[in-house]
């Protein structure tokens, strides 16, 4: 009986040492966590990936990009997930080992509430700048007659509305006003929360809608998505071209695609893609980024984890405009599929070098 | 206890002492012993689990108290790109809009359990009572909600041109109103201190013996004057502890105050100014406090709220126990 066993046995562990080409059949279980803004096309992703792949259970637990990053660091999730990139100096606290991955984009656009004006109103950075540096502060101020010829703008005091929780929106915010104004990145920073030279805090984009919605003169920013769903009005901004454009799906891959021309092959992902070059260029968006090791250590999730980020990152963004994320323009896509078969397991590529995404 | 351990044992039984009836019981039964560790056991766990939040406290703010130490409490920056933290404004805030609730809610706490207990009619005392414990009910997101949309359009709109010719002169109605400030989380929190304050309240002059309010009358009080003069005095302790407790209630309160105060770091005494609290801090940016330094900051100052609930509530202790030394009444309530 030994005999015979034996042959079988060991045919058995040669299948086994083959498995990273083949999925196991027994349940896989992937967890990450982080960012709350693409939480509702994450769990799109998760929830399709998982209807065709159902020996694969991914959990994400939208918990804030601060604790996405967190918990990526201490390797207590397998992936994680974040609106603001990775500083260099968390970078190296992880020794490097890590990849950021784009999955969607997202912009972020100026909402006031000012009784009687209907057409949209235009803002330049440096009219953005000055009115939430407190620098600007009647609607009547010359400098935003001169944007918005033809509109009567009445005499009220601008009321700033921000985020109060710390947010990724607030980061991008930041990040464009800091690369417009040299004075707000001297005295105010970007980051998910910042130290606000006037205004109210809000909580979250419906704390801030609501605010703004409710206070005559009020000005504050929310995620496009929000201003959509919820029929906010929203300001035009003026891009690095000159030209004063609407936030929109279309304008917010705009300003990916333009930021990739100056982009090399060998970029990090982390790149800010606010006041981006191209005439049709929203100048308030960004990438939000799934984290991933450099290094994977676990076999078990390691190339199912990838498959899934490969299928979101392809198959996965016509999921895209349906829950109003601009999907990623194709230039990106590609760069992302040569990333991703760079990440190794024990120092062996995780995905073969032909790998072209998952049979269903 | 006496019935277990009589002072004066049966009559021929030979005279023993409690102490040592409690030896001879305690070793009848080994039992016995196990209940009590089991008992002494279980008594712990909550004062260790009181450590163990303190402890878990310091550990986590440990950086921050190492970078900043006490100065924390006295500076009022609070930038988190520069890493630069104080939580002076967090702090006053906390106070001043527990105060502003206080101030609010115990004339009508209280007013509300003087007419309940005393003037009332008695089919209505049931019904109202229930009524304003029913407000401890509520979700203080929906509190949040109805401030947002109601109390604060409401303040603004209706009652602050009223009130500004008359009050402007004032620090504390000071600058322009625009809806979320000091007045208006103060205001939602003294909503929401109220049943608690009201149902002690009530409790406390029911446990009044009627023979004080009786005696008031006799001597020819108006029964105003009875509730005045005999019945208030007589439930002091009482009533200040509950006080105490809307307050402890108030300094903690996070969603629905960080919905209506408008989150600024900023002291200022003017109540139509925005302000911030601890609690409200913590809540909004934790989940993104991204530099370690930063979520380190968050829990000093969790820390620091602590130690202020318990400085108050041990404050409030003593405060009783002086004044229930005078009157006897309510002590029971607490």
């Amino acid at each position: 009986m030994t005999r015979r066993f034996l042959p079988i046995a060991l045919a058995a562990v040669a299948a086994v040492s083959a498995a990273p080409t083949l999925p196991a059949q027994a349940n896989i279980r992937v967890t990450g966590a982080g960012a709350t803004f693409p939480y509702p096309i994450y769990s799109k992703w998760v929830l399709e990936y998982t209807s065709l792949h159902p020996n694969i259970q991914i959990n994400y637990a939208s918990i804030g990009s601060g604790g996405g990053i967190r918990q990526f660091s201490d390797r207590t999730v397998d992936f994680g997930a974040s609106d603001g990139p990775m500083t260099d100096s968390m970078i190296a606290a992880v020794h490097g080992n890590v990849v950021h991955i784009p999955t969607v984009l997202g912009s972020v656009v100026p909402t006031y509430n000012l009784p009687g004006v209907t057409r949209p109103l235009r803002f330049t950075g440096d009219l953005l700048a000055g009115i939430f540096l407190g620098q600007i502060t009647n609607w009547n101020d010359s400098r935003i007659a001169a944007m918005n010829p033809g509109v009567t703008l009445p005499d009220q005091d601008i009321v700033v509305v921000h985020r109060s929780d710390g947010s990724g929106t607030t980061y991008i915010w930041t990040d464009y006003l800091s690369k417009v104004s040299t004075e707000w990145s001297r005295r105010v920073g970007k980051a998910t929360s910042v130290n606000w030279p006037v205004g109210l805090g809000g909580q979250g984009n419906p704390g801030v809608a609501a605010t703004v919605s409710r206070t005559p003169g009020a000005i504050g920013y929310v995620e496009l998505i929000y201003a959509i769903q919820t029929h906010t009005a929203y300001g035009l901004v003026r891009n690095r071209a000159g030209n004063f454009v609407q936030a929109s799906l279309a304008s917010t891959t705009a300003a990916a695609a333009a930021a990739m021309a100056s982009i090399g092959a060998d970029t990090d992902f982390r790149i800010s893609i606010t006041d981006a070059d191209g005439a049709d260029a929203y100048p308030i968006a960004s990438f939000t980024w799934l984290l991933l090791p450099k290094q994977m250590t676990n076999p078990a999730t390691a190339r199912p984890l990838l498959e899934f980020v490969w299928w979101a990152t392809h198959d996965g963004q016509r999921y895209a405009q349906a829950l109003d994320y601009a999907p990623l323009p194709a230039p990106v896509v590609a760069l992302i599929e040569a990333r991703l078969r760079t990440l190794t397991l024990n120092g062996a590529p995780v995905l073969p070098a032909n790998y072209g995404g998952r049979r269903r | 206890m006496t019935a277990l351990a009589p002072e004066q044992p049966l009559a021929r039984a030979p005279r023993v002492s409690t102490a040592e009836r409690w030896r001879d019981l305690r070793i009848v039964s080994p039992g016995d012993a196990v209940y009590r560790v089991a008992l002494m056991l279980l008594a712990l766990v909550l004062p260790l689990l009181l450590l163990a939040i303190v402890g878990g406290l310091v550990v986590g703010a440990w950086p921050a108290i190492r970078q900043f130490q006490l100065g924390f409490l006295f500076r009022s920056t609070w930038d988190p790109v520069a890493g630069q933290f104080g939580a002076l404004p967090l702090i006053f805030g906390t106070l001043y809009s527990s105060l502003v609730a206080i101030v609010i809610a115990v004339p009508l706490a209280l007013g509300a359990a003087i007419f309940l207990t005393e003037f009332a009619p008695r089919w209505m005392r049931t019904p109202v009572g229930t009524l304003i414990e029913l407000l401890a009910g509520v979700p203080s997101v929906i509190y949040g909600l109805w401030g947002l949309f109601v109390l604060v359009p409401l303040l603004r709109d209706v009652i602050w041109p009223v009130v500004k010719p008359v009050l402007r002169w004032l620090p504390f109605f000071s600058g322009p109103f625009y809806g979320p400030s000091v007045l208006a989380g103060g205001t939602i929190l003294a909503v929401m201190v109220l049943p608690y304050v009201a149902a002690v309240s009530r409790e406390v002059l029911r446990a009044v013996p009627p023979a004080q309010r009786e005696a008031a009358l006799a001597l020819g009080a108006t029964r105003w004057e009875a509730v005045w003069t005999v019945v208030l005095p007589y439930g002091r302790a009482g009533i200040f502890g509950a006080v105490v407790l809307g307050l402890g209630r108030a300094l903690g309160e996070t969603m629905a105050v960080t919905m209506l105060i408008g989150n600024r770091h900023e002291i200022s005494l003017s109540l139509v100014q925005p302000g911030y609290t601890i609690a409200a801090a913590i809540a909004n940016e934790f989940a993104e406090a991204v530099s370690s330094l930063h979520l380190s900051a968050l829990v000093y100052c969790g820390l620091v709220l602590f130690v202020i609930t318990v400085c108050v509530n041990a404050a409030a202790r003593w405060l009783i126990w002086r004044v229930a030394r005078g009157s006897a009444a309510g002590s029971a309530a607490l």
